[in-house]
């Protein structure tokens, strides 16, 4: 498309710029500043603040709003707009508090640009000030201090609000001189449907909006967001050795500035005072403070003596790439085993190995920037608004400008406030609802023919799978009505590129691996892979849980995806080849042969579904664990049984940044340092690898993973643990890792790079499996057929409980660190719908015990309409109501080794006042 | 049909209403069938004549006698003398100010006889709630007309008569219709705007409900012409008369098939849906309209793009007033000569004014454009009550300007009260006389103001402020010359940098009292005097009223 270019002369002069450019863009761009206010490059023009004004030919116009037409000539500055300019900037000045020496803005402020390019007349001036009204600042909000005597009512926020977050949570409110920015009803900001990313407050261009008890940072450091997979880039700031600020960083192709409200008020817990600063030794029961050589002493001894059947290993997906590759390389050189595990397990392990056989990778097929790309969205089994902000925001954008939308969910989810189609299906029956939309696309002759004839085999295989399957056999199953099946069947088959978001809702089932291969299927039958904007977007929960499974720390590879001893248990990985002998040369040690455990059945070795019947049923083996970085006693299902089991081994080492519930049960603690304090690399859910940089110092004694894991290593005589830097490790990681060969620190310093990166010359992967699939070349349909959840409702435990994270937290230990996001989310609750609640007699805020068949729990009830009914949700954040011991590890899924947490029956009683 | 031998119309306007026509009505009703008159005479409800300051008012037919502040207890007089004697109640009948005798008959008031009735032509005259009286006297003959002439011809006949929008701007409305007419897209609207904030201001509101059919034809030929399906009438929420009869008469016509779908089987489709605005004046502002309609903050656009490209919704829309629309049935049923052969060159036709303040006849009147200030408020509107001086008209409404009284002679139309630094407006015609205080005028404009501005753009919401705060300095004595200069330059600001007209014309009524009436401003200002004498300020600066003949303050 070729842009046409008008010429005009700005102050004499001649300028070019695309048509349509407004006069104002056009003189910013050629760096003539015209005053303004609610002008933002990121905003439509609103054209209220009217202190922009220009003269064109005698007559003023405001510039931020008039296009530049050819010939024109501007002039930014004359007698008229000079007079008429300083009278309405004055107007605004003298409405304006003007403590501007303690003004948490005053550098950035655009009112004193403003106002000092026209000057101001100070005795006018103070006529003018005589009858302002003071406001109330507003520091309800823990995040946003909110001060209207400095609002000039640009609307940037407002603006921002709706078009940069498409939350419109504020708007004017009031009229003439009353006029204010309010949330609806006037109300607090948390109390209305704000989700506190805080992009109001880095847009207001005055000192209205700050972030309560804003520092302003001596130095100034890009990083990586260390909360969820999306990868946001994080512009850390220091002084005197502390964490005070953060921002997002305009240039990052993901986020493009934008941070959620953790990424952008979580930071706090680098300072908080329960950080561990000392490693800890057991004695006489209690934990103490010890020094790292009597710790480390300990840790070497007992290691030594537990090795191969007899260890665990827990990598930690919130660590570097770096760390997590020197965690699976000690597992199985200095531990001699492949019980190497880590969280991954309780959630996308079905769709990493699940998909290895199918397309090749289970990874996201495109960059997060090309979710906009994609004709049609179908987000199944997550809620990205909460889950992954910045990915939320990019599917309400890409709705906003026409992408369809299909929600399939027993809740209704944020993204439900779009247009859409909903399917309200019953927890654990997505088989059956994606094998009907197959049908569809099958009887309708929807698809694509060509791909499935070149690049995938087995198809009719698929297809004689689905002949018996109805329509009214999904109906009966899902509860969603054929017809409507049928009508997002032809949606999502015609509207191409088609995008399929997932994430636990899929995976976190004992049959969790068949749901994701009947998306894949869906996606392959219709031609949705290798194209920019489509395919499949498996959401990463943790910021580095992409590399943890890039990494091996998994029982079946090494890092790279390459398999070692144990492989052939799982479901159609046996095609492969092991490549144990690789790793033996590569790190010059012979390697265990015998299979590792996953999470799961490290815990409760007797949990069904993976492996052959007699894995089904085994003893507990383990003795010694070393757990980097997990808070399992809380993250895995059946969480007493976890407890038990830690209490049961003979030496537990525990390496994190907090006593968390898993580190209470240690004998030893170890102090880490946390994601501002090292240096390193994360992946994120779409491959992207990325450079994390230190910013301060770790506090007390606390030493980067990898240099703990090292000094371990060393200290029991193993070669290959002493690496200068986190970049010599990625060297090494480049040299056995094909997926990550081209990549190291210097380049990642300037480059966008998605794996696989073949050499130092590869440009790097945005889009997957473009001509081929990788690794498999062909994609291989597999048969489908629907398996019930294990443990269904019954007339003692009637309603399903289904767990999951909301906005303001992330799991257990980090968030719940952050005062304010504990202020925005300070309790549990189980969210029921009103129906249900009222047919048990429960209002909204009622206590209420919720019990499955192994726990039981007293907490708050939300009435809501938001999930469907019979369906109950209980956040997983609180440890003081953990959700996990009400959940089951009875069963598992044969793939990925994940519980059934999304499908729990549980009963909800109110409680009765003894009152 | 029944034929009567004579119809007692009552006047149900909002004025009539509120002094109580209803008790009239029933009072009436029950004399005549007490009577056994029933069969003969028949009583109705019509729009309103426009004699609101003396209602509640009926008139009598055939004789077209016209009797005024009638009470219940009137009714059995005029039932007994009148329609029984046929003799009239000379204590009820109207005495027009100038001349002692009480006047007989409609047609033989002043009031009336300078009048020309296009718009109110059947306000007054028929019931509103009856389309079978609006047909009989001629309605809809003007939308089957325009439905077999076709579009152009329709939008030609507009646009040769010359006719310009009466909401206040007096843009012609041919060419808005054009520009809607040509703008693509399958989706247009057409708007009626009835919200009609003006303070002072009910003209449409009698119009709506006198002749609501008038306005529903008006839309539909409107829609015709401009391809449109739709049309909204946004109205202020408080007419609930006019909303009443509004949805009474669209759900008629709706039945008679002359809205709805392929209307006379041409093929065209037109329905009209009534939208209710919260009240704020700058609601009645077409594009804050168009927010409001939307359900959102009523707060204008920037225009361009103008609604004919960007309007309702995103799409095409015409938007008119209802006076404007009012004029349409006629327009296409006699033509734009016709037209044009009322009013002036520049601006044909008639202009409803609403008549308030010191006034003698307050209420609703209809005359060609071009009729001087002098004749409307001396021969039509009775003069200055009580014999005192007249001091100052404002036209236009509160964004209009002020006009002494060396200015009376000058010509009522868009162009000549612009030229004479007022305007026209939507024909809000305020009277004052000498006992009011300029400058305390003022500061009530700049209240209104500083009440109404939506508060979006700066300049005028922070510049009604100040403006409000100086004045009020003046009034309380506590003004001085460089408040004066100020004045100047926020008015100038608020003219040039607001956003929308409301902020742009915030100036022009208060520098017009500045213009006209300096030496009072002076007084307030350096001798700290009001000469009115209704400047008294609780702890001011103010000296005793000179020479202050104060009756009320404004
Ligand atoms: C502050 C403000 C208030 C207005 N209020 C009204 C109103 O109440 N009724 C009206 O018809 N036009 C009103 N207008 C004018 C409308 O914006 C618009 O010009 C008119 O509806 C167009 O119709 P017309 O061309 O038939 O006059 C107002 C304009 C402004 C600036
Ligand atoms: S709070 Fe800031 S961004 Fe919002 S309107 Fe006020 S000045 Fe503008
Ligand atoms: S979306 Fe995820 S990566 Fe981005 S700021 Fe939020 S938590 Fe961090
Ligand atoms: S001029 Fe006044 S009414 Fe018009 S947009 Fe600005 S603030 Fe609102
Ligand atoms: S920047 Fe143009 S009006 Fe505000």
């Amino acid at each position: 498309m070729s842009v046409t270019m008008v010429s005009l002369t700005i102050d004499g002069s001649p300028v070019q710029v695309p048509e349509k450019t407004t006069i104002l863009e056009a003189a910013l761009a050629h760096g003539m500043y015209v005053p303004h206010l609610c002008h933002h490059p990121d905003l439509k023009p609103a054209g209220i603040c009217r202190v922009c004004m220009v003269e064109v030919e005698g007559q003023l116009l405001v510039s931020c709003r008039a296009a530049v037409a050819p010939g024109m000539q501007v002039k930014t500055s004359s007698p008229a707009v000079d007079k008429v300019r300083r009278a309405a900037v004055e107007l605004l000045v003298a409405d304006h508090d003007a403590d501007c020496l303690a003004c948490g803005k005053a550098d950035s402020c655009k009112l004193l640009a403003v106002s000092r390019y026209v000057g101001i007349e100070p005795d006018r001036y103070e006529t003018l000030r005589a009858h302002r009204l003071r406001k109330e600042v507003d520091e309800t909000h823990p995040f946003i201090r909110r001060d209207y005597n400095k609002c000039v009512l640009c609307g940037i926020c407002v603006r921002t609000c709706d078009e940069v977050q498409g939350v419109a949570a504020i708007d004017f409110a009031f009229r003439g001189y009353a006029t204010r920015v309010a949330a609806i009803g006037d109300r607090p900001l948390q109390e209305s449907v704000c989700e506190s990313c805080g992009e109001c407050v880095v847009r207001c261009p005055t000192g209205a909006l700050l972030p309560i008890g804003f520092e302003k940072p001596a130095r100034e450091v890009a990083t990586v967001c260390p909360y969820c997979g999306t990868g946001c880039g994080l512009v850390l700031g220091t002084r005197g050795g502390k964490v005070v600020s953060a921002r997002g960083e305009r240039g990052h192709s993901t986020s493009q500035g934008r941070l959620c409200v953790k990424g952008r008020f979580g930071w706090d817990f680098v300072n908080h005072p329960d950080r561990l600063t000392t490693p800890l030794v057991r004695k006489d029961g209690e934990l103490v403070e010890s020094t790292w050589d009597e710790a480390l002493e300990l840790i070497t001894e007992r290691f030594a003596r537990y090795r191969g059947r007899q260890a665990g290993v827990f990598g930690s997906p919130k660590t570097t790439n770096e760390e997590i590759y020197l965690a699976s390389k000690f597992a199985r050189v200095v531990m001699g085993t492949n019980n190497i595990a880590q969280v991954a397990h309780l959630c996308h392990a079905n769709t990493v190995r699940g998909l290895i056989p199918v397309t090749g990778s289970g990874a996201m097929t495109v960059p997060v920037w090309q979710i906009k790309d994609a004709a049609c969205h179908l987000v199944i089994g997550c809620n990205p608004t909460e889950a992954h902000p910045i990915v939320g925001l990019e599917i309400r954008q890409a709705v906003r400008r026409g992408t369809k939308l299909i929600i399939a969910n027993p809740c209704e989810i944020d993204l439900c406030r779009l247009p859409h189609i909903r399917l309200p299906l019953r927890p654990g029956t997505d088989v059956a609802l994606l094998m009907g939309m197959a049908k569809v696309i099958l009887e309708e002759g929807l698809l694509d023919r060509e791909f499935i004839a070149q690049r995938t085999t087995n198809f009719e295989a698929y297809a004689e799978s689905l002949r018996g399957f109805t329509l009214e056999q999904a109906e009966a199953i899902t509860g969603v009505s054929a017809e409507l099946i049928r009508e997002t069947a032809r949606l999502y088959a015609t509207t191409k590129p088609g995008l399929i978001f997932w994430s636990m809702g899929i995976t976190q089932h004992s049959h969790g691996h068949d749901n994701v291969w009947a998306l894949a299927h869906l996606a392959l039958m219709t031609g949705n892979y290798g194209k920019p904007g489509a395919g499949i977007a498996p959401l990463r929960g943790h910021n580095n849980v992409q590399g943890a499974t890039d990494l091996g720390i998994t029982p079946p590879w090494y890092p790279g995806y390459q398999f070692c001893p144990g492989y052939e248990l799982f479901p159609r990985l046996d095609k492969f080849k092991s490549s144990k002998e690789k790793f033996e040369k590569g790190w010059g040690y012979e390697l265990p042969d015998f299979p590792g455990l996953s999470t799961v059945k490290q815990f409760h070795p007797k949990a069904k579904g993976w492996g052959p019947g007699e894995m089904w049923d085994l003893e507990n083996q383990i003795k010694l664990w070393y757990i980097i970085g997990a808070d399992l006693a809380n993250a895995v299902a059946d969480s007493k049984g976890v407890k038990r089991a830690l209490q049961g081994a003979e030496f537990v080492v525990v390496q994190d940044i907090f006593l968390t519930d898993t580190a209470r049960e240690a004998d030893v603690v170890l102090p880490a340092a946390c994601f501002a304090e090292k240096d390193g690399t994360f992946t994120a859910t779409d491959r992207r690898v990325q450079l994390v940089r230190k910013a301060v110092e770790p506090p007390g004694q606390a030493r980067p993973d990898w240099q703990i894991i090292c000094e371990i290593g060393r200290r029991l005589g193993y070669r290959g643990f002493d690496f200068s830097s986190p970049a010599a490790v990625m060297d090494e990681i480049a040299s056995l890792v094909p997926a990550y060969a081209g990549i190291n620190h210097a380049r990642l310093e300037q480059e966008e790079l998605r794996w696989p990166v073949a050499s130092p010359d590869h440009p790097g992967t945005p889009v997957l499996h473009m001509g081929e699939f990788i690794r498999v070349g062909k994609a291989e349909f597999w048969p489908l057929a629907y398996t019930p959840s294990p443990e269904l409702p019954d007339a003692d435990y009637p309603l399903v409980m289904t767990t999951g994270r909301n906005l303001h937290h992330f799991h257990h230990v980090i968030t719940r660190r952050v005062a304010g996001l504990n202020d925005l989310c300070p309790e549990d609750y189980v969210e029921l719908h009103a129906q249900d609640a009222a047919e048990l007699g429960i209002g909204d805020g009622d206590q209420v015990t919720v019990s499955s068949r192994r726990a039981s729990m007293v907490t708050r009830a939300r009435v809501s309409e938001r999930t469907m009914r019979g369906v109950v949700f209980k956040p997983i954040h609180f440890c003081e109501k953990p959700t996990n011991a009400l959940t089951s590890a009875e069963h598992i899924d044969a793939v990925g080794t994940t519980p059934n947490t999304k499908v729990c029956p549980v009963r909800v009683e109110k409680v009765q006042s003894s009152a | 049909m029944h034929l009567y031998r004579a119809h007692v119309l009552v006047c149900a306007g909002t004025n009539c209403s509120l002094k109580g026509h209803r008790a009239v009505r029933d009072a009436l009703t029950r004399e005549i069938v007490g009577r056994g008159l029933g069969d003969e005479i028949k009583v109705v409800e019509t729009g309103c004549f426009g004699l609101c300051e003396q209602g509640p008012t009926i008139v009598v037919y055939p004789e077209g006698v016209l009797y005024c502040r009638v009470k219940a207890e009137d009714v059995p007089d005029l039932v007994g003398i009148h329609l029984l004697k046929g003799r009239r109640v000379d204590r009820l009948m109207y005495r027009e100010p100038t001349r002692p005798v009480a006047v007989q008959t409609v047609p033989e008031l002043d009031y009336f006889r300078k009048q020309v009735r296009v718009v109110l032509d059947n306000c007054g005259v028929i019931d509103p709630d009856s389309l079978e009286e609006y047909i009989g006297h001629g309605g809809y003959t003007a939308l089957a007309r325009a439905l077999e002439d076709g579009p152009a011809r329709v939008l030609a006949e507009v646009k040769a008569s010359g006719l310009r929008g009466r909401g206040g701007a007096g843009f012609p409305a041919g060419l808005k219709w054009e520009f809607g007419a040509k703008a693509p897209g399958p989706i247009k609207y057409v708007v009626c705007n009835a919200d009609e904030g003006e303070p002072g201001t009910f003209k449409d509101r009698l119009i709506l409900e006198g002749d609501p059919h008038r306005i529903l034809e008006g839309m539909a030929i409107c829609g015709f012409a401009t391809g449109a399906r739709q049309g909204y009438v946004y109205i202020r929420g408080e007419y609930g008369l006019s909303i009443s009869r509004l949805e009474h008469s669209i759900r008629n016509a709706r039945e008679l098939g002359l809205l709805g779908e392929n209307i006379f089987n041409s093929g065209f489709s037109f329905d009209v849906e009534v939208r209710f605005g919260a009240g704020a004046y700058v609601c009645g502002e077409e594009t804050a309209l168009f927010e409001s309609l939307e359900g959102k903050r009523g707060e204008p656009r920037i225009k361009p793009p103008y609604p004919t490209e960007v309007g309702l919704f995103g799409r095409p829309t015409v938007i008119n007033n209802v006076e404007t629309l009012a004029n349409i049935p006629a327009i296409v049923n006699r033509g734009a000569a016709w037209y044009r052969s009322i009013g002036t060159d520049t601006c044909p036709g008639t202009k409803v004014f609403t008549l308030t303040g010191d006034i003698v006849n307050e209420g609703l009147i209809e005359v060609p454009m071009g009729m001087t200030l002098r004749e409307v408020i001396y021969d039509i509107g009775g003069g200055i009550p009580g014999g005192r001086r007249f001091k100052m008209a404002q036209t236009g409404g509160t964004s209009g300007g002020c006009l002494p009284e060396s200015l009376l002679d000058v010509p009522m139309d868009y162009d000549k009260l612009a030229a004479a630094g007022s305007a026209l407006g939507s024909g809000a015609l305020l009277v004052m006389d000498d006992t009011h205080c300029i400058v305390d005028v003022a500061r009530v404009f700049a209240r209104f103001f500083l009440h109404e501005s939506c508060g979006q753009c700066a300049p005028c919401r922070e510049g009604t402020l100040q403006l409000h705060h100086i004045l009020d300095r003046f009034t309380a004595g506590r003004g001085s010359r460089e408040d004066l200069a100020l004045l100047g330059r926020l008015a100038k600001t608020m003219a040039g940098a607001s956003l929308c007209p409301l902020g742009q014309s915030v100036p022009l009524s208060i520098m017009t009292t500045l213009k006209h009436f300096e030496p009072e401003y002076l007084a307030h200002i350096d001798d700290r005097a009001c000469p009115a004498g209704t400047c008294r300020p609780p702890a001011g600066g103010m000296k005793p009223a000179a020479a202050g003949n104060g009756r009320r303050g404004y």
